[in-house]
């Protein structure tokens, strides 16, 4: 209602709807007994989740030399893994926060299931740091919390001390904004419920009314902390990347890594995205929410970011032998041509290659194509992590200490158990709550809706005099 | 025992387009609006339900200014005057080393003050019930209701004249 729409613009809701039919199609996954697919998938995400356990527990039991980390090379698959999974976790407050800002409508289909893996995305991350410790249980001594030993604090000179608190203030404030969004949802689930489900969703939907108050705080609340989770998402990848940025390991110590790791993190979290709309969308029967056009959109987003991150691999490349600095062209040589150079390959291959298809209109609406390239680009991104932390340190300033290092099983076990704790999360979000954005998809329907926008709209408008009293209300 | 506070009269509309003509007309003809339900925030509505723009925004501005202090005064407090560590002749106070935590910190104690906030001041929280008027209010209907305790039958029939007017498609009257 609040401003006009172009009747040229594809239309964002298909199939004519009104408010109740939207309201029984996003409620219907709730409400009926888990599909044959649903449970085939959750019980292969739980056993995934078993193997992530066993993995843990092994590597808390046995020490790290479980592992296949050498002197030479400290940080492998579990650092890269955390990299990954923190990279992912940027497209859903993006999603909700800056195209919120940017008043980008086709963000309501997507921006629930978006919101929900970037807190699932989030906790895998926030495992790995943890565990690569070893002696798990002394995390709490990178708190800064009173204690005998001085107190001694812990250094905050240390960007691994900023990253703690980059990604513990994310996961709060995305579990926040995610969750407040989600409280009109649960009240509409709620309503429609009886016994032990009206039980459940009175709890969590928290007392909601929908008063007309309640939703102008909750939309004030809303725009502000999408206000502030836009740099807040800027700034978490940026401070990952000051993990390696502040130290003095060439290849490490450049300046581009903010920019690059964010545009990286943007794209890979889109990549995750797509995957998992293309998946939700046909097994909850909601191609009417996630059209076509929601996919190009967010392909256009994916070769946007994509191709910045070429251009950051390339002007790394260029500055290396630009700075006429040895060991700073040595590394970058040594990643294209040296003992892991298909990573370094496949890396260009996945993130910068293939997303050029996406310059094709026909791709970019495809969904097979659309959905092997998220694939592609979840490989493309993590060998992108994994060319940047081994192959640089596996050749140190020491030819003595060069080293080789390929993981063990317990390593693979973690990386692998950590997708089965990630879509264990996602499936039973995807059955508990609303995976699209009820109220909000409502909140557009009489400007996006199929009936009001878009070719076949134009073709009735003659007759449809509901368009022309709407018309004449939308300007307050 | 339940207790019931209020008796409420209340008309669904099926659109938010009526609705905002009714809320329009009731307020033309002096009709003290108890509160408007919607299943998502219509705009429009706020100015002539005569709404005043919310102050979360202010309230997260001074949450976030306590966060600011909170780091910046904790981190200087530990370095300066509690635990002073050389690292390698660089200052005692650098200041620059703290500005990622100081700016997480601003926008953490922000987002839980503002969020805390708005469910106080809501009403709203975990296990919390409050009375709905409609099942279908937080799916497809708008609702305008007024608050008839211990009114006449005069201002009771007033409304309801009220709502058929204005093209309500149901009218009940609920305590809650």
């Amino acid at each position: 209602m609040s401003a006009r729409v172009s009747p040229l613009r594809e239309p964002l809701i298909l199939g004519n709807k009104n408010y109740h039919q939207i309201t029984e199609d996003i409620c219907a996954p709730t409400e009926r007994a888990p599909s044959r697919q649903w449970i085939i998938g959750f019980a292969i995400a739980v056993a995934g989740l078993g193997l992530y356990l066993f993995s843990v527990i092994w590597t808390v039991w046995n020490g790290i030399g479980s592992w296949n980390l050498n002197r030479t090379i400290g940080w492998g698959w579990d650092i890269t893994n955390f990299v990954w999974w923190v990279g992912i976790g940027h497209a859903g407050t993006l999603i909700s926060a800056i195209l919120l800002l940017f008043r980008q409508k086709w963000r309501t289909g997507v921006n629930r299931a978006a919101e929900a893996m970037t807190i699932f995305a989030v906790i895998c991350a926030g495992q790995f740091p943890i565990i690569h410790m070893g002696r798990v249980w002394m995390a709490i001594f990178i708190f800064p919390y009173p204690n005998t030993r001085g107190p001694l604090w812990p250094n905050f000179n240390s960007p691994l001390f900023w990253d703690v608190f980059a990604i513990s203030t994310y996961f709060t404030v995305s579990l926040l904004f995610w969750y407040t969004g989600l409280v009109p949802d649960f009240a509409t689930v709620r309503d429609r419920a009886t016994g032990w489900r009206r039980k459940l969703y009175d709890n969590l939907a928290f007392g909601w009314t929908g008063s007309a108050k309640h939703w102008q705080r909750w939309e004030a609340l809303s725009l502000v902390l999408a206000g502030i989770s836009t740099p807040l998402v800027l700034s978490v990848h940026t401070i990952v990347s000051f993990d390696f940025a502040t130290s003095v390991i060439p290849g490490w110590h450049t300046t581009i890594f903010p920019p690059y790791f964010v545009a990286g993190a943007i794209f890979s979290g889109f990549a995750m995205v797509q995957t998992l709309m293309l998946v939700v969308r046909k097994l909850f029967k909601l191609e009417d929410y996630i059209t076509h056009q929601h996919i190009e959109s967010m392909n256009k987003v994916i070769v946007l970011t994509g191709t910045i991150v070429g251009v950051a691999y390339l002007t790394e490349l260029f500055i290396a032998w630009y700075s006429g600095y040895i060991y700073e062209q040595f590394a970058f040589y040594n990643r294209a041509m040296g003992i892991y150079w298909w990573s370094y390959f496949g890396m260009m291959l996945c993130n910068v290659l293939s997303p050029q298809i996406f310059w094709v209109k026909k791709y970019r609406r495809d969904l097979w194509v659309t959905f092997f390239m998220s694939i592609f680009i979840n490989i493309g991104m993590w060998f992108e992590r994994f060319v940047i932390i081994a192959t640089t340190l596996a050749r140190d300033y020491l030819p003595s200490s060069w080293s080789y290092y390929s993981p063990t099983w317990v390593e693979m076990g973690l990386f692998i158990g950590s997708l089965g704790l990630f879509f264990t999360c996602f499936l039973i979000f995807a059955r508990i709550a609303p995976v699209v954005a009820i109220a909000e998809v409502k909140s557009i329907l009489k400007q996006m809706g199929d009936q009001y926008t878009g070719v076949n709209a134009l073709n009735k408008k003659h007759d449809d005099h509901d368009l022309h009293t709407e018309d004449a209300h939308g300007h307050h | 025992m339940k207790v019931y506070n209020k008796e409420i009269l209340y008309g669904l509309y099926d659109d938010e387009v009526p609705l905002l003509k009714a809320v329009s007309s009731a307020q033309k003809s002096h009709l003290d609006i108890w509160d408007v339900f919607s299943p998502f925030p219509v705009h429009g509505l706020d100015p002539i339900l005569g709404l005043e723009e919310s102050r979360l925004h202010q309230a997260g501005f001074i949450f976030g200014m306590t966060g600011t202090a909170t780091a910046l005064g904790f981190m200087s407090w530990a370095f300066l005057k509690d635990w002073p560590i050389i690292f390698g002749n660089k200052p005692y106070w650098p200041l620059p080393s703290f500005i990622p935590v100081t700016f997480e910190l601003t926008v953490l104690f922000a987002s839980i003050g503002m969020v805390v906030t708005f469910y106080t001041i809501c009403g709203m929280g975990p296990g919390v019930k409050n009375p709905t008027l409609h099942d279908r209010i937080t799916d497809d209907k708008f609702c305008i209701a007024f608050d008839v305790s211990g009114a006449s039958a005069a201002e009771v029939e007033k409304y309801q004249a009220f709502f058929a007017k204005t093209g309500a498609s149901e009218v009940t009257t609920k305590r809650i």
